[in-house]
């Protein structure tokens, strides 16, 4: 059973304006997808809709099959055992997905709790090795409040939540695009060796394209909420079939020519 | 020298040294990049170099002197701005015309036919057609909106534009069209540029110095191509060696 199956999926708002059109696609175990777009492609909606976490207003259709459950119109009691469990989600912006009035450490020690079913001393040393797994200093963050630290310390403690639960699908929206550029290569170098180590599927979103090839080989290119192009990132960049996608590469090229040759 | 910082230091009342010994200027048609991370001390340097804030100590001085109450008026005629975020740097509740005339309204530089005439070439400079006018900021995208900001910051023919990470906001393809359309601009009207930016690309398209930040000191400076290609500093080299790159082609 693939891990992740999306068929036909749409997402529109109540008044009836469409924000994702006839979307499809498969992530098997251990396998990596990106999606590209810039804003308003919908490829955000398009990962709410996987964990089933679109908000009010928003309806989608079509079919999500996460883990085998059916995702679209599903009772929250059925998503609850999917999330985390299968499929954990990094969001862009670190400050507003942490909660300002717990300490790093809870929040941590939250999912590792739930999942795992783990208490007091071997709580804390999961939660000591979550840190760690990150790159984060147990002692001084786990006693922190997500205003007392970095934009990329935030971050890498987001990841850890993420991971926290073990999930097999990590879902990570633009989590590098709030970031410093030094510290997104190291939030990049992170992600795929913890990607990797753990054999898990990454579902990749961001509006770079350089970004996205750093961490997949195989992309879609959504724009207006429809996949104009998919293929391995180096064909959609060497030779883009969609005049779209022709003309993102085109800037993104543009632009990364300013930098000079290597 | 149109505006310089000339050893300046900003310390924030709590203690904080936010810049430590700066110096940099931008001369008649110039065109420089200030490139640094959260925290460098760029959004520091904007405020001083539009008089929003005073140094703790050094000087900064427009035309060789200090900006004193009585040149204020000159200063601003000559020295505009662009902001990041064209969704909040524009006034929902005013039309396009007058968001644009702004700036000879307030520096009592034309009025009525005559200002019309200016926000109409000046729109017409930025590439929007003149039916803008009477529209609202929420009817312009993105790109469309920094537009609008840039020709409102052009409207008064200033000599230097302020652009505060102009296109970090914006869709990589709105991007180019508009680090073109500063670039343009600077071409037809020798609009001298200090851009500030996180983003060295934008920064290489559009500048022919750069200047490099990093906690509140000036690390390097020159020629852009050579920072980026031959930096001497080991933070410089770092921060280029982080800008995410596609693979050749």
């Amino acid at each position: 059973m693939t891990l992740l199956s999306v068929t036909n999926l749409g997402v529109h708002t109540d008044a009836g304006t469409p924000l994702v059109h006839n979307l499809s696609f498969d992530l098997a175990a251990g396998e990596r997808l990106g999606l590209i777009g810039e804003s308003g492609s919908g490829k955000s909606v398009t990962s709410l809709a996987v964990t089933g976490l679109l908000g009010a207003g928003l309806v989608a259709t079509g079919s999500v099959l996460l883990d085998g459950v059916q995702v679209v119109g599903a009772a929250e009691r059925r998503l609850v055992p999917l999330r985390g469990r299968v499929a954990s989600v990094v969001f862009q912006e670190p400050l507003t997905a942490l909660d300002p009035l717990m300490r790093i450490g809870r929040q941590v020690a939250e999912p590792i709790a739930r999942h795992r079913g783990l208490r007091g001393s071997a709580l804390r040393a999961a939660v000591a090795e979550a840190l760690a797994e990150v790159s984060l200093d147990e002692a001084r963050i786990s006693r922190a409040f997500p205003h007392e630290i970095s934009g990329g310390q935030r971050q890498r403690a987001a990841i850890a939540i993420a991971l926290g639960s073990r999930p097999r699908l990590l879902i990570a929206d633009e989590p590098t695009t709030a970031l410093d550029v030094t510290v997104q290569a190291q939030i990049l170098r992170l992600l795929d060796e913890l990607v990797d180590a753990r054999g898990m599927a990454l579902l990749f979103i961001s509006h770079d394209l350089a970004v996205v090839s750093a961490m997949t080989r195989d992309v879609i290119v959504m724009s207006s909420g429809v996949a104009v192009e998919r293929g391995t990132i180096d064909r959609v960049l060497s030779a883009p079939e969609h005049p779209y996608t022709a003309q993102l590469v085109q800037s993104a090229r543009g632009l990364d020519d300013m930098l000079g040759t290597r | 020298m149109i505006l310089e910082l000339r050893n300046v230091s900003y310390r924030y009342r709590k203690g904080a040294l936010a810049l430590d010994d700066v110096s940099i200027g931008v001369g008649e048609g110039q065109s420089v990049g200030l490139v640094g991370e959260s925290g460098s001390g760029k959004s520091t340097i904007v405020r001083l170099m539009l008089a929003l804030a005073r140094p703790t100590t050094g000087t900064v001085l427009f035309d060789g002197e200090p900006i004193v109450p009585a040149r204020l008026g000159r200063f601003r005629a000559s020295v505009q701005t662009v902001f990041q975020d064209p969704y909040s740097s524009l006034d929902p509740r005013q039309n396009i015309e007058s968001i644009v005339a702004e700036p000879l309204r307030s520096l009592g530089l034309a009025r009525g036919a005559e200002a019309r005439a200016l926000v109409t070439a000046s729109l017409a400079a930025v590439g929007l057609p003149a039916d803008a006018l009477r529209r609202f900021p929420h009817e312009f995208s993105g790109g469309q909106r920094q537009r609008i900001a840039i020709a409102r910051a052009t409207v008064c023919h200033p000599r230097l534009l302020l652009a505060d990470e102009p296109v970090s906001a914006l869709d990589v393809t709105t991007r180019i069209q508009v680090i073109d359309l500063l670039a343009e601009l600077r071409a037809s009207t020798g609009l001298a540029i200090l851009m500030v930016s996180h983003d060295l690309s934008a920064i290489a398209a559009l500048c022919d110095e750069t200047v490099v930040l990093h906690n509140g000191r000036v690390v390097e400076a020159g020629p852009t191509a050579s920072i980026l290609t031959a930096p001497r500093e080991d933070y410089t080299r770092a921060l280029v060696a982080a800008v995410p790159r596609l693979p050749l082609a």
